[in-house]
């Protein structure tokens, strides 16, 4: 296959027969696929199909929970750290890895602190650094002129849309290698969706992004690659045209078509 | 379906309410349903009318105390010694005993309250915690008469044992008791504030890499400030109106001071040593402790409200 | 990222993890003042107490030779004054509780009802002995009795069992009222057939700490007055003529463990506070039994109550 050889060259990250549990449940099951540098890349797949499980395989945000179990894993490059191992700590792979969430959860601090946090919480104090990181990742998020008369206000006041700008901003200041959203517009509105999605498009020109989303057609906007998902298992991998265009399973094109139950 | 059931549409009763009968038992029941209600919301208003009867009773016996006594020498003496020939009545000497030992008592139960609810909302295992909990439940329910005893007997001679010019009775062993059997009001209040923060918060905050204490600090406690801070002023309220602590182990002469390491008297203690005198109903010792517990109604009022609003607002931002 | 930014971060981590197992240690060291705290409390008076721990202890009346002081007229009378509390706090609290939560429309009535609640529980307890000292004692003329200590703290756990009352029904889903309404029940039938079965452990926990606090309570009882030194026995509750039963012990002179406590701790000799440690290891005993029984009874519903 030609993409094969083409994904090697490519890679920020690959996942490695990968298996998750949690509990006794068998969540993912032998997952093996590239994440493309400065791409996106898109998981879709039915509910509870594991594509949001295995997003928070990337930044261990399992860890946070108990009785949750890894096998296999996810390198990164070009360091060819496995994000897995024990002996890695699930601190430095969020340090590497932003997360955007599916509902924007804004701190209760100001619009300023908020994208601040990730540096602060680095143990950054230069006043000077810290100005310059939020200014630049709030116009990365394309709300630097809508709030910067107001970076003292509470980021709860913000609209939705603005307020998952604002958490995008957020995952932006630390310049982080990885970028993971997890269903990011699926609390929002037509509007605030397609600025949330011009944004990701823009985006994937410095940062490489991984995306979850429920919504097919927003899938085929902004992916470059998609990922489609079954019962924890990755059914079938490819480019997103070919994916959209000319799937080679019957189930892709069964769920693609909307003919899937 | 078995052969001998009834078919679907035989009645319930053989013979038919006509329409009167049923607006008869429709009625009937209403007014049931009725007296019922009243009955209960009898019993619900007995809480108001407890407050009301408070009010009254000591408003009205402080009234005629200050017939003798003006407010001004009430509020500005800086005697408190209504039971001799030379009567004074400055309520500032029992105030500063309350607020030292109440102070005291906080600058032992707010930084270790504050400290267990953290811990057992964001770093204890459920295990530990399900321990953790009853054990301070129990702290709570230890009759503070108890805990009065413990400090005569056990906290002030191993103070003396340190500090040899401790006096048999303090404000301080007093207080740092009372602060112990404080902890739990704070920490329980606190953490459930702390719990009420939603998961998405904390999640945030550790996608962004920090590590629990810095969540903890930066992310839950900010967002559960309002709560916290209606913990807080539960344990205020409950230090300022502690009695037996007090009463045994401070020692119940009226001092004004500020000096933990002296005996004092407090509010509540005043009250204690003259109920246990001999003392005939409508004379002015009697109406003192009256004008005493106005004093700390109104203290404690004030800060109840307040954490009523307060808990009223953590509850309704999430 | 580079090897050097890898190691820079990596080293905040290090610091960082530091202060998290320190306040891991704090946290745990905070835990073990309360924890200490209660070991050495109760080992205190256990040791010091034992002595004087045995049936003459229980059986007989306070005397001023320490030796032979007993406490038989305190345990009698907080059995009394206990009874006096269930009777007026359980019913009214519960009636009030469901008043609040099945009854109550929102309005400013509610509101002060709420409010009061609230209040109520949070105002100190010699407050509670004033009240009943200008109310229960003169106004009322109940005199120093059983029954003016026992509605006195009746009325002080009153905010407990409402508020205990009150969350044990809002667990309940309101898919159960609307299963009972749908089979035309009328609210009150849904309150005594439903609301109230349903939710009666809760109840139940939440009377047996509001009981544990009572029994504890001294500062509102030496306010109205009780006497310290009690050698006889309230009237007994039975008589052997019709009608059988008597109330006389409801005005009788009293005295409660507490104040007996704090009556021998109050002495200056020694001997009277082996009495203090022996009455006050019971006191401490009976009240952690309760506490603990209501702890247990709470965790068995959690586990046993799948909605």
């Amino acid at each position: 296959m030609t993409i094969a050889t083409d994904v090697r060259t490519q890679a920020k990250a690959e996942v490695q027969n990968l298996n998750f549990h949690y509990g006794a449940f068998h969540a993912l099951k032998g997952i093996n696929m590239p994440v493309h540098e400065k791409k996106v890349t898109a998981l879709i797949g039915p509910s509870g199909c594991g594509k949001s499980t295995l997003l928070r395989c990337f930044n261990r945000m399992h860890d946070l929970y108990p009785g949750n179990r890894y096998d296999g894993k996810i390198l990164l490059h070009p360091d060819n750290t496995n994000l897995l191992d024990e002996q890695v700590d699930p601190i430095e792979v969020r340090m590497r890895i932003s997360m955007v969430f599916q509902k924007p959860n804004p701190f209760p601090k100001s619009i300023y602190e908020n994208v601040a946090y990730g540096l602060r919480v680095r143990g950054e104090k230069r006043r000077s650094v810290i100005d310059e990181r939020v200014e630049q990742a709030l116009r990365g998020a394309a709300l630097w002129d809508e709030v910067k008369h107001r970076l003292n206000e509470l980021g709860a006041n913000l609209s939705g849309g603005q307020q998952q700008r604002l958490c995008i901003a957020r995952a932006l200041a630390t310049d982080p290698e990885i970028i993971l959203f997890d269903e990011p517009t699926s609390a929002l509105d037509p509007i605030a969706t397609a600025s949330i999605e011009e944004l990701v498009t823009e985006l994937k020109d410095k940062v490489t992004i991984l995306i979850v989303t429920h919504n097919m057609q927003q899938a085929a906007r902004v992916s470059d690659y998609t990922a489609y998902m079954y019962m924890g298992e990755l059914v079938e991998f490819g480019l997103t045209d070919q994916i959209f265009i000319k799937p080679q399973k019957k189930e892709t094109e069964d769920y693609i078509t909307g003919r899937f139950g | 379906m078995s052969a001998n059931a009834p078919p679907m549409s035989a009645p319930l009763s053989s013979a038919p309410d006509t329409v009167s009968d049923r607006l008869r038992k429709r009625a009937s029941r209403h007014v049931k349903e009725r007296v019922i209600e009243f009955i209960l919301f009898s019993a619900a208003s007995i809480s108001v009318l407890t407050t009301a009867a408070i009010v009254y009773i000591l408003v009205s016996e402080s009234l005629t105390l200050f017939e003798h006594v003006s407010l001004w020498d009430f509020l500005t003496d800086t005697q408190w010694t209504p039971l001799f020939d030379d009567a004074h009545y400055g309520i500032m000497v029992l105030l500063s005993g309350t607020l030292t030992s109440s102070f005291v008592a906080l600058a032992v139960a707010l930084p270790l309250g504050t400290i267990i609810a953290i811990w057992l909302s964001e770093f204890a295992s459920f295990k530990t915690r399900e321990f953790a909990k009853p054990v301070l439940e129990l702290l709570g329910g230890v009759p503070t008469i108890i805990y009065g005893y413990f400090a005569l007997m056990v906290v002030t001679p191993a103070l003396q044992s340190i500090w040899p010019d401790l006096p048999g009775f303090s404000l301080l062993s007093a207080g740092l008791v009372m602060g112990v059997m404080i902890i739990p009001y704070v920490s329980s209040l606190s953490e459930d504030a702390m719990r009420a923060v939603p998961m998405s918060l904390r999640e945030g905050s550790y996608a962004m890499g920090a590590t629990r204490l810095q969540t903890a600090l930066r992310t839950v406690v900010p967002a559960a400030t309002s709560g916290i801070a209606s913990a807080y002023i539960l344990g205020i309220s409950r230090a300022v109106g502690e009695t037996m602590i007090l009463a045994v182990a401070a020692g119940m002469q009226p001092n004004l001071t500020f000096n933990p390491a002296e005996p004092g008297a407090t509010i509540t203690s005043y009250i204690v040593q003259v109920a246990l005198g001999d003392l005939p109903h409508g004379s002015v010792g009697y109406q003192t402790i009256f004008a005493a517990g106005l004093t700390l109604m109104l203290m404690t009022l004030c800060f109840n409200l307040l954490g009523y609003y307060l808990r009223k607002r953590f509850r309704e931002v999430y | 990222m580079n090897q050097q930014d890898l190691q820079a971060i990596r080293a905040i981590i290090t610091r960082h993890k530091r202060w998290d197992m320190l306040f891991g240690l704090l946290g745990l060291l905070a835990l073990m003042v309360g924890v200490l705290t209660l070991t050495v409390l109760f080992a205190d008076m256990a040791i010091k107490g034992a002595s004087r721990i045995d049936y003459d202890f229980l059986t007989n009346f306070p005397s001023r030779r320490a030796g032979s002081a007993g406490i038989l007229s305190a345990w009698v009378g907080t059995i009394l004054v206990m009874l006096v509390t269930a009777f007026s706090a359980v019913p009214l609290g519960v009636a009030a509780g469901v008043y609040l939560e099945e009854y109550a429309p929102k309005n400013w009535m509610t509101d002060i009802i709420e409010i009061n609640v609230t209040n109520l529980a949070g105002v100190p307890s010699i407050v509670y002995g004033l009240l009943a000292l200008g109310l229960f004692v003169y106004k009322f003329g109940f005199g120093q009795s059983i029954l003016s200590a026992g509605l006195t703290l009746g009325l002080l756990i009153l905010p407990v069992v409402i508020v205990a009352t009150r969350e044990s029904i809002r667990a309940i889903p309101q898919m159960v009222r609307e299963g009972a309404y749908a089979c035309g029940a009328t609210t009150w039938q849904t309150v005594r057939d439903h609301i109230v079965p349903y939710s009666s452990a809760g109840i139940l926990t939440g009377v047996i700490i509001g009981m544990a606090r009572a029994i504890g309570e001294t500062a509102p009882i030496i306010t109205i007055g009780a006497l310290t030194f009690i050698a006889f026995l309230p009237p007994a509750p039975y008589t052997e003529v019709f009608p059988f039963i008597s109330f006389d012990w409801l005005t009788a002179p009293f005295t409660v463990m507490p104040i007996q406590m704090f009556n021998w701790t109050s002495r200056p000799e020694a001997a009277f506070q082996v009495n203090a440690a022996a009455a006050g290891f019971l006191l401490v005993l009976m009240t952690l039994c309760m506490n603990g029984a209501a702890i247990w009874l709470r965790y068995r519903l959690r586990r046993n109550i799948k909605w």
